[in-house]
């Protein structure tokens, strides 16, 4: 176990080295993510190649590359164009917090409902509430995140006032704790669809294995089968999906914070692409990948841990 | 792979349409259950796994909801031209911008003075041109690398699956966006940019198969009988690996369309004049607009979420008519 690990970090960090050295030369080898947006590079020339300099743009790529590196490793990821002077770190510092605060919120919620409605679909299976569970999933599945905050959107703060009931959501950032609430649900919607899905096949498959037959038989009622033998087997390959689904909820708060005026690290991102500000794009690219790919490694060993069948 | 269904013997047969014919022993004689097992074979032409397919689709009631939709959304795209009473960025007045819908302007006007219908038309053009484009370049990449990957195994193998895993690495979206920085917005670019980054997804599914495959005793047989590479490849493991290449593609085109639609949403992908469904999401999104024109909001955000449904309940049904493991 503790080989498999070390050697799954021993990997980790070529992964992240070619990942940022493709990212850097994509962004680097191109026109249009210079220091200054297009339009404003007539302006002076002098002033540009002084800003290059200070940004030290105009050193050859692999110098760039590796000071970019070692400054990274310190936590300097320099300082933002469009943000100027902001440092890209300060920025990250703001804004991270905001957004791991909203993504702890969906994956939460997304896990909570999405196992309970796969669970419900599961043992009502081909019963109503199994076809309710099932539609419900696949429509939250199927709307894309900024979508469903849209729909969210007109239903709360737009249409259903117009009738009488006025939940008092507003969209115009966060300034109380209500304003959580709809982004939270954009944002939980896909992944909670999937772990929903995932869970009913997954409990559907252990209820019918022969264990569940002989609790049966012994005479324990269905809540305590349920409970006690089912869910901890059947939520064993829910487990993989943790990954994914934390992808879901990162890049999905892109959009997600664009839809409710959310100051997070995503709506950053964003304007940062809008704005072509290469250093922050690369420093949250990274940021992104780089917590992903631990998850993977995290997913894969707890996986082991709550699975004794698999050995490394 | 079973197409035909052999009825085993003693075993009930399975009937896809009308009533299941259960050979029950104690109603009627041996003869007899014979009898009708075989009338059945002399009514039925031998059942193909397409037919299969097409027959376990139809009963699927959400399915049909799913192709109604994409149909009705393809007419409207290709006729877009005919159906549209104005261009795409045409101002129909700007002084009656944020008109709300009426009998002159069904979905009123945005904030423009644009026609919303109009807008939306050739704004599903663009969707549906980005679902399938984008997918036709993840086939045409995907498949023969992972064809390679997974024929010939070993070192061209590990090569070719360490620069996906690389790819896979990184969600996505971000990649797309990164392309898009990189080479600007616009319709080809991100046919390219989604295409270019996705094909990975193919690639992994076909080199999976061609894995399992290859070591399948027709292959071996054909290559005894001096079956080049190419022909085992595209001949005998190829067209056993179309099912789950085709429900991937499924799900591929409700994902560049959704990609497409964020893109735009959040100004990097299709760029005005040109209308998209993303584009007018965004730009009707501003907090005070919505408050007081909803509709400009609301029309398109109705048209994405029809499509996106119509896609994946389409998808989903097929998957399920296209799985021959399936249990009915």
């Amino acid at each position: 176990m503790l080989r498999y690990i070390a050697n799954r970090l021993f990997w980790f960090v070529p992964t992240i080295l070619i990942i940022t050295a493709i990212i850097f030369l994509l962004l680097k080898v191109t026109p249009g993510t210079g220091v200054m947006a297009k339009g404003a590079q007539q302006i002076n020339p002098a002033a540009i190649k002084q800003l290059e300099h200070d940004y030290g743009l105009d050193k050859p790529l692999y110098e760039q590359f590796g000071l970019y590196i070692w400054h990274a490793i310190q936590g300097n990821f320099g300082t933002s164009f469009a943000f100027r002077p902001q440092t890209v770190s300060d920025i990250i510092a703001r804004t991270f917090p905001i957004s791991l605060k909203l993504g702890i919120y969906a994956t939460v919620l997304a896990v909570v409902v999405g196992v309970a409605l796969g669970v419900i679909a599961a043992v009502n299976q081909n019963g109503i509430l199994d076809y309710f569970s099932v539609f419900l999933a696949i429509l939250f599945y199927s709307l894309p995140n900024f979508v469903m905050g849209f729909v969210l959107i007109l239903l709360f703060v737009v249409y259903l006032p117009k009738i009488g009931i006025d939940l008092h959501f507003n969209v115009g950032g966060l300034q109380s704790w209500k304003d959580w609430i709809l982004p939270t649900i954009a944002l939980a919607g896909s992944p909670l669809a999937t772990i929903a899905r995932f869970t009913r096949s997954s409990v559907i498959d252990v209820i019918r294995s022969d264990y569940v037959r002989t609790a049966r038989a012994k005479g324990l009622n269905e809540r305590q089968i349920v409970v006690r033998h089912v869910l901890k087997n059947s939520l064993i390959p829910v487990i993989t999906l943790i990954g994914p689904i934390f992808a879901a909820v990162a890049t999905g708060s892109f959009f997600v914070e664009a839809v409710f005026n959310i100051p997070g690290m995503g709506k950053y991102y964003v304007d940062s692409f809008v704005a072509k500000d290469q250093p922050m794009i690369l420093a949250v690219t990274l940021i992104y990948a780089v917590i992903l790919a631990l998850m993977n490694v995290v997913v894969d060993v707890l996986y082991g841990f709550f699975d004794p069948r698999i050995r490394y | 792979m079973a197409q035909t269904d052999a009825p085993v013997p003693g075993q009930p047969i399975k009937q896809t349409d009308g009533v299941a014919v259960m050979p029950t022993g104690g109603v009627l004689g041996r003869e007899q259950e014979v009898a009708t097992e075989l009338s059945v074979f002399a009514q039925k032409k031998p059942r193909s796994l397409w037919g299969d397919a097409w027959r376990r689709l139809r009963k699927n009631k959400m399915a049909v909801v799913g192709a109604a939709i994409v149909i009705i959304f393809i007419l409207l795209a290709a006729f877009a031209p005919l159906l549209a009473p104005y261009g795409q960025s045409e101002v129909v007045d700007v002084r009656l911008a944020r008109f709300g819908p009426s009998w002159l302007w069904p979905m009123g006007l945005d904030e423009n003075g644009r026609d919303i219908w109009s807008r939306l038309l050739y704004g599903a053009q663009v969707s549906l041109l980005v679902g399938v484009v984008s997918q036709v370049i993840v086939l045409a990449i995907g498949v023969p690398i992972g064809a390679i990957a997974g024929y010939y195994s070993g070192n061209v193998d590990n090569v070719l699956m360490r620069i996906v895993d690389v790819i896979y690495a990184v969600p996505q979206l971000l990649l797309v966006m990164i392309f898009l920085a990189k080479f600007g917005p616009g319709l080809l670019n991100i046919f390219l940019a989604i295409g270019l980054v996705s094909w990975v997804t193919v690639t992994r599914l076909v080199r999976g198969q061609f894995l399992t495959l290859r070591e399948s005793e027709y292959v071996n047989a054909a290559r005894i009988c001096g079956a080049s590479g190419s022909t085992i490849m595209f001949k005998h493991l190829l067209p056993n690996s179309m099912t789950p290449i085709i429900v991937s593609l499924t799900f591929g085109i409700p994902t560049a369309i959704f990609t497409e639609a964020a893109l735009s949403f959040i100004g990097v992908g299709i760029m005005p004049p040109q209308a998209s469904l993303g584009q007018m999401v965004g730009d009707a999104s501003d907090p005070g607009l919505v408050q007081s024109y909803p509709h400009i909001l609301l029309f398109p955000v109705l048209a994405i979420a029809l499509i996106m449904l119509g896609f994946t309940f389409l998808g989903d049904g097929l998957r399920d008519a296209l799985d021959v493991r399936g249990e009915d």
